[in-house]
């Protein structure tokens, strides 16, 4: 480890309140961050400052408090569009999560184009956000689901991928880092072969913005989702990256107030981008905490943290790897943040359980990702993961957390 | 404070998690059931074999926690020869002491099962401990209707 990445996290854990406090009597060792991660008082700050201060509905007042609610809401449109580097603000839709924004993209532009017989191409790594909206749409029109399989590291195999681009592939949708396995994919190689095939592609990028420098212009890619709770900000929020063409082109996907320029009974006239996208009083709190969640981590430096996570990754597996019995799931090449592993004859949820009366929060089961359990024959792994505040001494608690997982049950 | 882990895993939840008895597929059923707990994904299936209105034999399969396979093998061991009253009787008795509620004076002497008692300091294991307790009441129930077709009380 290096005095810089020691020093990262020891010099951000105090902006985080809930860092500070102790479960079961034992300092709380949190590592459930590709769940959600924790909030600093900043993005605290923007939320409370919002309803203490400027608490007003948006683009429709003509007061104060509304004008200051609009500034700051439009102003983390602009924040998010230079996270994502994208190239312009109304390419930015907020949304609920990464799940609406896949919702969003299957139904207004996957949706009309599918005949029967078409294909939807995913990979076998997805959670089940980036499967059943597919599943449902698929199911509606007569198209069908394929999947491009993994390997036994839970590596994609990418020239059974590009292969299975084909006439009959109306959309390519796949994940940027896997959430039960970390494996990082090649998106921008993926994007490349869909499009040389004509065929628009959506980039799930849940667990990888909070984690790496995201470039939707150099990825390539129509659409990018990502979630704020992930990123450090509130739960209830997210962002959808389009192409300002496609969005435009794209059926609104609900109806409402803000979404429309003008009513009678007759016919509406919507609005334009992006507030087509955005029916009804959004969540102005979110989205404002979410600029503020943005904004931090522009300030810690998304490629100060990437360095961080990945020593704590390498020395976690080291470690991890020295207890007898076991096994990680997922060693692909090129991972992120994620340690799920499986101790031998022990079921993840004991190990949860015992781990948490240590005060780790890991997560133990299926990681809404069932279809990766299957493939690796198991029920559920239990999985550590990795944010910017978390130190080597909290890999060395887990350790000690498994070590009396095996005392116990072993 | 908070009670310690190993109040949990007691010896008997252990080595019952380990050599699970009755592990197998009941032939001659009279019955089974399958119980899941999604948000986990414990799985066990549950044989009922019956006499009259006893229980004659049981037998399980499944995959799970300590807590799940452990409940279900001590399950298959104290519920042979029960009347399906005392069966839900114990079910009563065993979901009090497991939610913490405490076992009633009225209620059956729950004997071995006992040993589920540190359950109730960890909530979210409740559905571990009791899954297996649903499953033979799904299991039961099926019995109760007229059984015009074998298969169809197997159906699942």
């Amino acid at each position: 480890m290096t005095a810089a990445t020691a020093t990262l996290a020891e010099r951000i854990r105090r902006d985080f309140p809930a860092l500070d406090q102790t479960v079961h009597g034992r300092p709380l060792v949190y590592l459930d961050n590709a769940a959600t991660a924790q909030k600093p008082r900043a993005v605290l700050d923007a939320i409370t400052g919002y309803y203490a201060g400027d608490c007003a509905n948006i683009h429709r007042g003509i007061h104060t408090l509304s004008e200051r609610a609009t500034e700051a809401y439009e102003g983390a449109r602009g924040k998010a569009q230079r996270f994502l580097k994208a190239p312009e603000a109304r390419e930015i839709i907020f949304v609920r999560g990464t799940t609406e924004g896949i919702n969003l993209v299957a139904h207004s532009f996957v949706r009309p184009r599918l005949k029967p017989g078409d294909e939807i191409l995913i990979t076998a790594m997805e959670h089940h956000s980036n499967i059943v909206p597919w599943q449902i749409i698929a199911g509606e029109t007569g198209a069908s689901l394929r999947v491009a399989p993994i390997d036994d590291h839970g590596e994609l195999i990418l020239d059974r991928f590009e292969r299975m681009i084909g006439p009959r592939t109306k959309f390519v949708s796949v994940t940027q880092v896997s959430n039960a396995l970390g494996t990082v994919n090649p998106v921008a190689d993926m994007v490349a072969m869909a499009h040389a095939r004509g065929v628009p592609v959506l980039v799930d990028g849940a667990q990888a913005a909070p984690h790496r420098k995201v470039d939707v212009q150099a990825l390539g890619c129509d659409f990018y989702a990502f979630s704020g709770h992930k990123v450090y900000g509130p739960t209830g929020v997210g962002v959808l990256y389009g192409k300002a063409g496609l969005l435009d082109a794209m059926p609104p996907y609900q109806g409402g107030g803000d979404m429309i320029r003008s009513v009678t009974f007759e016919k509406t006239e919507f609005n334009g981008l992006p507030y087509k996208f955005e029916a009804g009083t959004p969540d102005i709190a979110g989205v404002i905490g979410l600029g503020a969640a943005l904004d931090y981590v522009g300030k810690i430096g998304l490629d100060n943290i990437a360095a961080h996570e990945g020593e704590l990754l390498r020395y976690a597996t080291d470690e991890v790897l020295k207890v007898p019995g076991v096994r990680i799931i997922g060693t692909a090449p090129k991972k992120e943040g994620v340690l799920s592993f499986v101790v031998d004859g022990v079921h993840p949820h004991d190990v949860g359980t015992i781990l948490d009366r240590e005060g780790i929060a890991v997560r133990a089961g299926h990681h809404c990702a069932q279809p990766v359990m299957a493939r690796f024959g198991i029920p559920a792994t239990a999985r550590a993961s990795f944010a910017a505040y978390n130190t080597f001494e909290e890999v060395d608690a887990l350790v000690r957390g498994i070590r009396k997982v095996k005392e116990i049950l072993g | 404070m908070t009670s310690d882990v190993k109040e949990l895993y007691q010896q008997l939840i252990v080595d019952h998690s380990k050599s699970p008895r009755n592990c197998r597929v009941l032939e001659g059923a009279d019955a089974s059931a399958e119980g899941h707990n999604p948000l986990c994904g414990d799985r066990v299936t549950l044989f009922v074999k019956l006499e009259g209105d006893r229980v004659k034999d049981l037998s399980f399969q499944g995959n799970g926690c300590a807590i799940s396979t452990a409940s279900a093998s001590l399950l298959t061991e104290v519920l042979k020869g029960k009347t399906r009253a005392e069966a839900e009787a114990l079910f009563t008795s065993f979901h009090d002491l497991v939610t913490g509620h405490g076992a009633k004076d009225s209620g059956p002497e729950l004997g071995k099962l006992k040993v589920f008692a540190g359950v109730s300091e960890f909530p979210v294991r409740v559905k571990c401990a009791t899954l297996v307790w649903h499953t033979l009441r799904a299991a039961l129930a099926r019995v109760q209707q007229p059984a015009t077709d074998a298969d169809a009380a197997h159906a699942r």
